[in-house]
């Protein structure tokens, strides 16, 4: 218990001593705290609204106009024996006709008449089939007159699983630089604290202190370094989900998207980054210009 | 392993000597001197079972192939207080250095109380050091502590108890001389003064052995005899005391054992011959002054 405040008050000695390098250390830690904390979450909304898409993953049959229910049903028993399909769900005209023309009434009660086709909706066992699974149903249709045309709607999600690998891949370079920088700020931290504490160093060996007696209070400077650079960053996250994000929720529903992490979880994760980054930049640093 | 070596070192001394270092303290004043002259108490020297030191045929090149040490074989026995001379880059501060395993002797062994040092796991190296006080011609003091917090800096980092250091370094305080200057800043003292707090830090622990390399090198004649006379008494509690030291005047008024050193061999080692009887620390430092130059030899 004593080595422990005793490693604590060193390490507040030399952070008051080196406090701009402290400092700025400490506010590296801090924007990339800030930066992971907005873009996680970000992400992770991001990953959600792929996971939809490509949860949408299907192919439509769309079966000629006059097509019988005995037609309908010939085809759905066609399309069950075919390799790779998942789930055949159908959509009948009228069915069709009553979910767009509540999205459209207007256009819809222009035409008067249904033109709508009776529908498969034939999605793939695994959505990275779509493919294989499109080609064979082109094999069907073929030798089939009661298919109009097949179609999928593979252009709509591939734009949108793009955008998100686009959105990841620059979070994940900031990110990756941002905690680059922090450990090295960190690193330079513990680097000049080790020489404005070369003496301390000097007489502990001389007197016979342990190693790690000589390097706690590093680590444990580094650490608070970290820490509160977390505890700012989470200091600003939290005012700003108060005082913005909460209130601009209600209007828009993409930041109150379903299936991102909760504020204490994220809260849990930055501090863990913060402590990690500065453990290692301190370790760093002791390993390479420590020789004890 | 390491640990039990040093607990054996300690206890073969440090019941004696913690005894008469109790005794001395407490005749100690604040200006350093004795307050009620001593008896002719006989310093605890007990039957020679393994020398504290002993060098054997030890060689020491340093990395670029400057040969600091050439074949030096010595010993010292327990509670002896030896004087290493010789000029700079002769080896005398290689000999500590390799004492306080700093360095590893190229060939050739070095033993500490019987043990082989080269022996000694890297990770055991700071518990063989608690054994070994030092002290440098340039004090190594931290300067922005009170003396009082650089003797407690030993203890706290060694793992000590709030409770010991407080116990213990008022006691060392007093015996150095240092009492009035618990508060004090190094900056705030003498270099003689710096040097006993230096001293005190190295004792604290109560070393069995004690090294000091020119620990009067920055200081004026009559303080370094304030230095020596402390060393002396440190020496009287039983602590074996080795000194590198180029002050020749010092050496031949102390009349103790040399070992002089010339380009890393040993050329004069004066082991008894120049030994006067044991006198007490006034005696000492009145020799030493040249007050009576005979001096009370038998």
């Amino acid at each position: 218990m004593e080595s422990v405040s005793f490693f604590v008050r060193e390490a507040l000695r030399t952070l008051r001593r080196n406090a701009m390098p402290s400092f700025a250390a400490m506010v590296a830690v801090l924007v990339t705290m800030l930066v992971l904390g907005v873009f996680i979450p970000i992400v992770q909304a991001a990953n959600g609204a792929a996971n939809s898409v490509r949860g949408r993953v299907l192919v439509d049959v769309y079966l000629t106009t006059g097509a019988t229910p005995a037609d309908v049903q010939g085809v759905r028993t066609k399309l069950d024996g075919v390799s790779g399909v998942g789930k055949v769900e159908f959509v009948s005209k009228a069915k069709a006709y009553a979910t767009e023309s509540k999205r459209d009434p207007e256009a819809y009660a222009l035409l008067g008449s249904n033109p709508l086709p009776d529908t498969f909706r034939v999605t793939p066992k695994n959505p990275d089939d779509l493919t294989k699974l499109k080609d064979s149903l082109l094999q069907v249709k073929a030798g089939d007159p009661r298919i109009d045309s097949i179609r999928d709607r593979r252009d709509d999600t591939s734009k949108i699983l793009q955008a998100t690998k686009f959105v990841k891949i620059t979070v994940g370079v900031l990110a990756a630089l941002l905690i680059a920088a922090s450990v090295l700020l960190v690193a330079n931290t513990i680097r000049l604290s080790l020489f404005s504490r070369r003496r301390e160093v000097e007489v502990m060996k001389l007197v016979g202190a342990t190693d790690p007696f000589i390097r706690w209070p590093f680590v444990v400077e580094g650490l608070i370094v970290g820490t509160v650079g977390s505890l700012g960053a989470v200091a600003i996250l939290g005012f700003a989900k108060v005082a913005l994000l909460d209130p601009l929720a209600n209007d828009f529903a993409l930041i109150a998207a379903p299936r991102t992490l909760s504020f204490p979880l994220l809260v849990l994760i930055l501090l863990g980054a913060g402590a990690a980054v500065s453990a290692l930049g301190s370790v760093a640093s002791l390993r390479r210009y420590l020789r004890v | 392993m390491g640990a039990n070596f040093v607990r054996a070192m300690h206890e073969q001394i440090s019941k004696s000597q913690r005894r008469g270092l109790r005794r001395r303290a407490e005749d100690v004043d604040d200006s350093g001197r004795e307050a009620v002259p001593e008896s002719a108490a006989p310093a605890p020297r007990m039957p020679a079972s393994k020398p504290v030191v002993e060098f054997r045929g030890v060689h020491m090149s340093y990395p670029g192939g400057t040969t600091a040490l050439d074949g030096a074989t010595f010993a010292v026995e327990r509670g002896e207080f030896v004087f290493l001379v010789g000029q700079t880059g002769s080896g005398k501060s290689t000999i500590m250095r390799l004492l306080t395993k700093e360095i590893d002797a190229t060939s050739g062994t070095v033993r500490v109380a019987g043990r082989d040092l080269a022996g000694i796991d890297r990770k055991k190296v700071p518990y063989y050091r608690r054994n070994v006080g030092v002290v440098f011609q340039d004090f190594k003091l931290l300067p922005n502590r009170t003396v009082y917090d650089n003797v407690a800096y030993a203890l706290l980092v060694t793992g000590h108890s709030r409770k010991e250091i407080r116990r213990r370094v008022p006691d060392i305080l007093r015996l150095t001389g240092l009492a009035t200057k618990l508060h004090s800043y190094p900056d705030q003292l003498s270099g003689g003064e710096q040097q006993r707090v230096s001293i005190a830090r190295a004792f604290v622990n109560h070393p069995p052995l004690l090294l000091a390399d020119e620990p009067t090198g920055n200081l004026d004649p009559e303080t370094s005899i304030g230095i020596m006379q402390l060393l002396y008494r440190i020496n009287r509690t039983g602590s074996t005391v080795l000194v590198a030291t180029h002050d020749h005047a010092m050496v031949d008024r102390m009349r103790r054992r040399v070992i002089e050193l010339e380009s890393g061999r040993i050329v004069r080692d004066e082991a008894t011959g120049l030994y006067t009887r044991d006198e007490n620390t006034r005696e000492f430092a009145a020799r030493m002054r040249g007050d009576f130059p005979a001096g009370p030899e038998l």
